[in-house]
């Protein structure tokens, strides 16, 4: 729950700043207070907002995780932003890029598969909604 | 796959520093960040304990965290000193995939995580997803 919030707040919010900050006029140093401004436009409000969402979450997950389990798992943020520009803006992708995906999501499978913390058992292993996970290895011994 | 070079007037070496820099700043932010969280300890039982105000408290107050900010904050300004000389189709998918290896190998060594084999295969996994979806075609 908290890996699926990382993995979705991260990217949608750098899309919301992306779209907020093409309708901004451009912002020199000279005029800081056109800075200001910028921040109370909607969308970038809303990508600020998004961004708070995903170092919280971020954190929240460091602290019950390790970080070589958290770190892949923010890597599905990309598969979401390509998914999201592949089914909603109607974009294509190139198969290079539906092997990147792939990857992602078997890599991310893979960790998830793990315990998620060092010296404990394994403690729940979160679900990932987003990810349809190829079988993967199940019988692969866990190496301490 | 067309591998993109850095812009002429900037040399190899160079272009590979500035981009060490990122992975580095980045890596050492990181590991710096969930040191602190583990030093916390779990934020889901303190919030349950004395609230998010108590939760908030407990990560505003430990002096790691903000080491570990400041390094990330260093390593997004590294990032936009690169993007000055170097093109964004190099600079993102090469310090975002990067990053992924590095700390894995940071996590092992300073913080005593258990990187075994299954973390490995996924931190490369994903390290050549990410620069795959990043660099490749449109």
């Amino acid at each position: 729950m908290i890996l699926g919030l990382v993995s979705l707040c991260a990217p949608l919010g750098d899309s919301c700043l992306a779209r907020g900050m093409s309708h901004v006029p451009p912002i020199t140093l000279v005029h800081p207070a056109s800075l200001i401004a910028a921040v109370f436009t909607p969308w970038i409000a809303l990508g600020i907002a998004l961004l708070i969402g995903f170092f919280a979450s971020y954190l929240t997950a460091l602290s019950w995780a390790d970080l070589t389990f958290v770190l892949p798992a923010t890597g599905l943020g990309n598969v979401v932003i390509a998914l999201l520009s592949r089914f909603w803006l109607h974009e294509a992708i190139s198969l290079e890029r539906w092997a990147g995906i792939v990857l992602i999501t078997v890599g991310v499978g893979f960790v998830a598969q793990g315990p998620s913390l060092t010296e404990r058992p394994a403690v729940e292993a979160p679900v990932f909604a987003e990810s349809e996970e190829p079988a993967i290895l199940l019988e692969e011994e866990q190496v301490r | 796959m067309t591998i993109p070079f850095p812009v002429p007037q900037i040399g190899f070496l160079a272009a590979a520093a500035m981009i060490a820099a990122v992975v580095l700043t980045s890596t050492t932010g990181e590991v710096l960040t969930a040191a602190a969280m583990k030093s916390i300890g779990d934020l889901d039982e303190i919030r349950a304990r004395s609230g998010m105000r108590g939760a908030i408290r407990a990560v505003l107050t430990c002096p790691l965290f903000f080491a570990g900010v400041s390094f990330l904050a260093l390593a997004f300004f590294a990032l936009l000193l690169a993007l000055n000389y170097l093109p964004v189709s190099l600079v993102a998918p090469a310090s975002a995939s990067l990053t992924l290896v590095t700390n894995a190998i940071a996590g092992k060594l300073f913080l005593h995580e258990n990187v075994d084999r299954r973390r490995w295969i996924s931190a490369v996994l994903v390290c050549a997803g990410v620069y795959l979806l990043a660099n490749g075609r449109l």
